[in-house]
Parts: structure tokens; sequence; C-alpha cells
């Protein structure tokens, strides 16, 4: 068992209620960072954690806080990023359902580094059950006078309020996001400038992810040195896994950054294995919009070595035999899966969700769905495969925002990796459209 | 005061509700709130909002009422047209369909005798799949309103759920219920 950083006292009965949240030490950081650090000194401690964004781009922590800008006599925001809509990412909803407290209690001592009086949960509008419970928390909070003016007697004012979205994928995107909070369709905005600078309502604006703030009370609480002595690399801390799929036991688990990818997707402590005793075909290691492995893959790096969860690891090789960790959603599929139609599905999602302000995106989403539905279905042409891959490279890079990318890399991924599937689709299309019609070769492959 | 606009009139509980939104943000940001108005119409109304309600939506914040019409076709969970009285939002996403998402829907789609965004013939059940809803360790799964229905993984589990449906009233959102 691990070090568990953000869900030691999940189980406990009850600690979804303010009363049992401090009973197991909840608000400490609160008291700590308000009554005896200044703000500065909170960033500090974020810095030398070397805590990283949890949504899916890594991005420092520490370093996002401290590029925000503080012109005189202008407010300043933390959004907390609440949207989860990456496919196989579920961690945020299954943490703040459970443990709305421990992103309160994140939410303050982060706002009150960031000098923010103002600050906003954005959760996706299909959540509203969560959203509930946030202010029913929220509630207790400002009962006890964790929320609202002289927070325990410091001085310091906040203001926390839950917004929830309308179903929009690209409102996970923090300039959709920014544009969603302030009652607008959500096209993301042109950078720069950046949100650091002009976010919401054109002041310097914060967006992270629920996990990172949720982890920023053990930091103020322990230190950031010691946040830093956990895991491996620059990949410090603990992360949520989501894990979904194939597996014996899909749910969210928390670990400690270094575990070898074959103990998580094996061992009973974790996903328990493939289910129904059957081999495991391949992995997407960090939501849909991270490259596809094969199972010879996702359990060694190229070089021979075993991969590990950590962000390093899991890219080892680039994009060529890498991957990435992305939100931690990590999506295992057994030999009976095919790649095709999980490609199609893929690539269905992002033509729908693409905001449709560039054409690249726009178009190219809704091209590769088409040519994947074609194939799919069992009217595909050996040219398809080139055509695919061709488009997947004009979207790549020439968008407003990474959604493009996102869409264009798990295609990418499942031709390089499973061109033969593709080709034994195209050119088998009876065999391939018959019910439960797997291809095997690639399997065979890496069992041989 | 009568709230109305071509007979549109939110509860004294919603008007209280759309109030507090508004409330969340700074002076002159009060447009902020229009995601969460269009949320609290469709439960006040039936499950869709129609262009008279957007109208409505429009005057209560002051807008123009196209920035509500582009706001609520942008979002996938606004409905334009009437619905049924469960409108089941079945995830259809990559991780669902691992564990069984393709045959979920085809099944409902079998039992109620309706295609995706068709509603059954008794206007019970309006059929909507959706994206991946974050729930995807225990997928198959769907949505109704606020809540999930998750791991419906076998045609046995899709018979208790639409049994359980049909004897099912809506739940009050928490806003409407009487204190
Ligand atoms: C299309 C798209 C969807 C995204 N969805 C989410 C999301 O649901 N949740 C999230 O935290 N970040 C999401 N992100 C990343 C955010 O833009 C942003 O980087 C993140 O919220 C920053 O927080 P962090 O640094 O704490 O990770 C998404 C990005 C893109 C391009
Ligand atoms: S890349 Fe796609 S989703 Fe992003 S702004 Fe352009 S069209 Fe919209
Ligand atoms: S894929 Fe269905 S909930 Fe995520």
């Amino acid at each position: 068992m691990g070090l568990k950083i953000l869900t030691e006292h999940i189980n406990v009965p009850g600690i979804e209620t303010l009363e049992v949240y401090r009973k197991h030490g909840g608000y400490k950081s609160v008291e700590k960072a308000l009554k005896t650090m200044s703000p500065e000194e909170v960033v500090e401690e974020v810095k030398t954690s070397g805590l990283r964004g949890r949504g899916g781009a890594g991005f420092p922590a520490g370093m996002k806080w401290s590029f925000l800008a503080k012109p005189e006599g202008v407010p300043r925001y933390l959004v907390c990023n609440a949207d989860e809509s990456e496919p196989g990412t579920f961690k945020d909803r299954w943490y703040m359902e459970k443990n709305p407290h421990g992103l309160i209690e994140g939410m303050i001592t982060s706002s009150y580094a960031l000098g923010a009086n103002t600050s906003y949960i954005y959760i996706r509008g299909e959540l509203m059950f969560i959203l509930r419970i946030l202010e029913k928390a929220i509630a207790e909070a400002y009962a006890a006078g964790l929320l609202g003016k002289n927070i325990m007697g410091s001085g310091y004012d906040l203001d926390l309020h839950v917004a929830p979205g309308g179903g929009a994928y690209i409102c996970g995107e923090e300039t959709a996001l920014l544009e969603s909070l302030e009652g607008k369709r959500g096209n993301p905005r042109n950078k720069p400038p950046f949100p650091a600078v002009k976010g919401l309502f054109q002041s310097p604006t914060v967006v992270n992810n629920v996990e990172t703030i949720s982890s920023v009370p053990w930091i103020v609480n322990n230190g950031g040195a010691e946040y830093a002595k956990v895991g491996i690399g620059r990949s410090t801390g603990t992360k949520l896994i989501s894990a979904s799929g194939n597996i014996n036991n899909p749910g969210v688990y928390e670990i400690e950054l270094g575990v070898p990818v074959e103990e998580f997707i094996y061992s009973d402590e974790y996903c328990g294995g493939i289910w129904k005793g059957r081999q495991l075909k391949a992995v997407v290691p960090g939501g849909s919009s991270v490259p596809i492995l094969p199972a010879n893959l996702i359990l060694k790096t190229a070089a021979g070595e075993d991969r590990l969860m950590t962000y390093e690891s899991l890219s080892d090789g680039g994009f060529v035999t890498g991957s990435m960790m992305g939100s931690g959603a990590f999506i295992v599929f057994d030999e009976a899966q095919c790649i095709v139609r999980n490609t199609w599905n893929y690539s269905r999602f992002y033509h729908h969700e693409s905001c449709g302000q560039c054409s690249p995106c726009r178009e190219g989403t809704g091209w590769m769905e088409k040519v994947l539905h074609r194939i799919e279905h069992g009217h595909g042409h050996q040219q398809d495969i080139d055509l695919l891959v061709s488009v997947a490279k004009q979207i790549e890079g020439n968008t407003i925002c990474p959604l493009g990318d996102a869409a264009a890399w798990p295609v990418a991924a499942a031709i390089r990796h499973f061109r033969d599937e593709f080709e034994w689709h195209i050119k088998h299309p009876k065999e391939a459209t018959a019910p439960g019609a797997v291809y095997r070769g690639q399997l065979d492959a890496v069992t041989a | 005061m009568a709230e109305t606009i071509n007979e549109v009139k939110f509860s004294d509980a919603a008007m209280a509700e759309i109030q507090r939104y508004i409330s969340h943000y700074p002076e002159g940001r009060h447009k902020s709130a229009l995601l969460p108005i269009l949320h609290i119409a469709q439960a006040e109304f039936g499950g869709w909002v129609s262009p008279e309600v957007m109208d409505k939506v429009a005057e209560i914040l002051d807008i123009q009422p196209i920035e509500v019409y582009e706001v609520a076709t942008f979002y996938t969970m606004f409905n334009l047209k009437p619905v049924g009285k469960h409108v089941l939002e079945v995830c259809r996403t990559g991780p669902c369909c691992l564990r069984g998402a393709d045959e979920l829907i085809n099944t409902l789609k079998r039992k109620l005798n309706i295609e995706e965004g068709e509603t059954s013939a008794d206007g019970m059940f309006t059929l909507k799949p959706v994206e991946c809803l974050a729930s995807c360790g225990t997928g198959p799964m769907l949505q109704v309103r606020e809540l999930f229905y998750e791991n419906i993984d076998s045609e046995e589990r899709v018979d208790e759920f639409l049994a359980m449906m049909r004897q099912k009233e809506h739940e009050t959102p928490v806003w409407a219920q009487q204190s």
C-alpha cells in the first residue's frame, strides 16, 4: 500500500460532513496558511513540491501560479476545472462525491495563495448531483466561518461558488471554460492573452484541475519538500488513476507515481487483471486523447525496460513507441476488442465535440469519422489508411486549441500500431463485419 | 408580480434559485447565470426549452434572445424539442463500449421500438445517446435527469430498469423542495 495523500480518509463514514472531515484533520491547511504563512510562501511550497497539473497537460502548478499577473486594484480569480469529460476519466467526479470538503479546503488555501477573493468551481452540467453535494459542503463551510468574510479571524475574505456547464467536452479546455462561465458558447479563445493576464471577466485567472487543487492542503501541512520525496524524478506525489475497460476491478486508485504498469494491471490491489480470463491487447493510458499502445509496448518500453506509471516513462519513446499520462484515465482492452471500431468511436466523439471554429478541426474530424465509419462497416478502400494518416497530419498543430491534436493523435497511433488490423478490415469486409469478429494477428505477434 | 410572456411563468422557487445564481457574479456579469437558468427552465417546463421559454430567460437576464438561443443550441444538455417523460441519456463512448454500451443501446431500441433521438409511442421514454458521463468504471450506464444508473450490462438489468422507470416520478430538484 502506497502513501495516500488524497484518499487516506475517503472511506470514513460521514467524511462528506464538515464535522467528520475536521475530526480527521480537515481544514488544518487553511488555518496554517492563513495564520502563519504569506501567500508567497504558499506558492513557494507548491513550487517546491513539484506538483504537476492533473487535468492532462502536466504543467507545474507552482510555476503556473507564479505567472499570475497582479495589477493593482484588479480582482484575480481561481477557477477549478471540474468539467471532467475526457473519455475514460472519472476520478474528479468520484473524489468530489466522496470528499467534497477536500476540494473546498484546497480552494480556500489555493485562493489565498493567489490573492483571489472570489473563486468558482466549474462543473460539467451532467454532474448536477455532485454540484448539490458541493453546495451543501460549501454552506457548512460558510456557517463555520471557513468561507466568507475574515476567515478564521485572519482578515482574508473568500466567496466560493459552483457553476454548472451544459454538456460540451470542449468546455474542459480552459479558455472555453472561461467563455462558458461568462454565459457564452464554449469557443476556445485565441492566446495570447493567456488567462494568467486576461482570464475570467478580463481579469488575471488561474485554472486548475480538481485533483491539483485538492493536493495543495497536504503540501501546505507537510511541506513541498516532503511531497517531492514521493514519486520518481519529475513525477512527484500521488495520482488518481481512473481504471476502466476489460479489467476485473474498474475504479479509481490513488497510486504513488512510479508503480510499474504491469503491477497496476495485474495486482489485486489495483485492476486485478484482465476479466473473463482473457489476454491483454492494448491500453490507452491517459484518456481518449493519448496514443493507444499494444500490450508489449505498454508493459515495456522499446528499450525493454519496465514501463512505469510516471509522466516520463509513459511518454518514453515519444509518439513512435510511447504515449502520455494525460488525465490518468487508464483504459484497458482485452483480446476480444476491435481497434478499428474503437478508433471510429473516438473519432465520432471528437467530431461531435469540435466547436467548429477552425476548419482543419471541424472538417478533419468529420472526414476521419466518415472514413473510419466506412472501414468499420465493410466499405473501406486500401487508400483510406493513408488518407486517415494524412488528414490527421493536416489537423495537428493547425488549430486554435489542442482538441484538434487530441482528435488526430489517437487515429494516427491506432494505425501506427494496428495497421494490419485496419488492412484486414478493408480486405475482408465480410469477415470483419460478422458479429463479434476480431482480428487476432496482432495479438499472436505479441504472445508468440 | 406576474412574470409572464406567452404564459411562461417560473414558480417562486425557481425564481429564487435564479436570483441565487445571479448573485454569484459581479455587477454587470449576470449573464454568467445563463447556463444554470437554462437548467432550471428545463426542469420547470417538461424537460425541454421552447423558444418562448428562451425568450423569457432573455427577459429575466436583460439580454438579447439571440444570446440565449446561441447558447442553448451549443450545449447538448438542452433539449430544443419536446421529449418523453424520461430522457434516457445513454453513454455511447469507447470505455463504456468495452463493457457493453452498444448492446445496451440496441436493447433499448428494440424494447422501446424507437431509434436514437425518438420518443416511445406511449410518450414515456426518449432515447438520447450521449458522450462519456465520467462514470466509465461502472459502464454501461445512463443518466435520467440528475441521476446515474450504472452497470446495466444484461437484458435482465435493462428490464428491471425500464420497469422501475415506468413507475417513477421525477425527483423534485432540491431548490424546489419545501423546507
Ligand atoms: C479539449 C480539452 C479538454 C480538456 N478537458 C479538461 C477537463 O475536463 N478537466 C481538466 O482539468 N482539464 C481539462 N483540459 C485541460 C485544461 O485546458 C487545463 O489545462 C487544465 O484545467 C489546467 O489545470 P491543471 O494545470 O491543474 O491540470 C482540457 C483541455 C483540452 C484541450
Ligand atoms: S481545434 Fe477544434 S475545438 Fe479547438 S477551437 Fe478549433 S475547432 Fe474548436
Ligand atoms: S465512457 Fe461511458 S461514462 Fe465514460
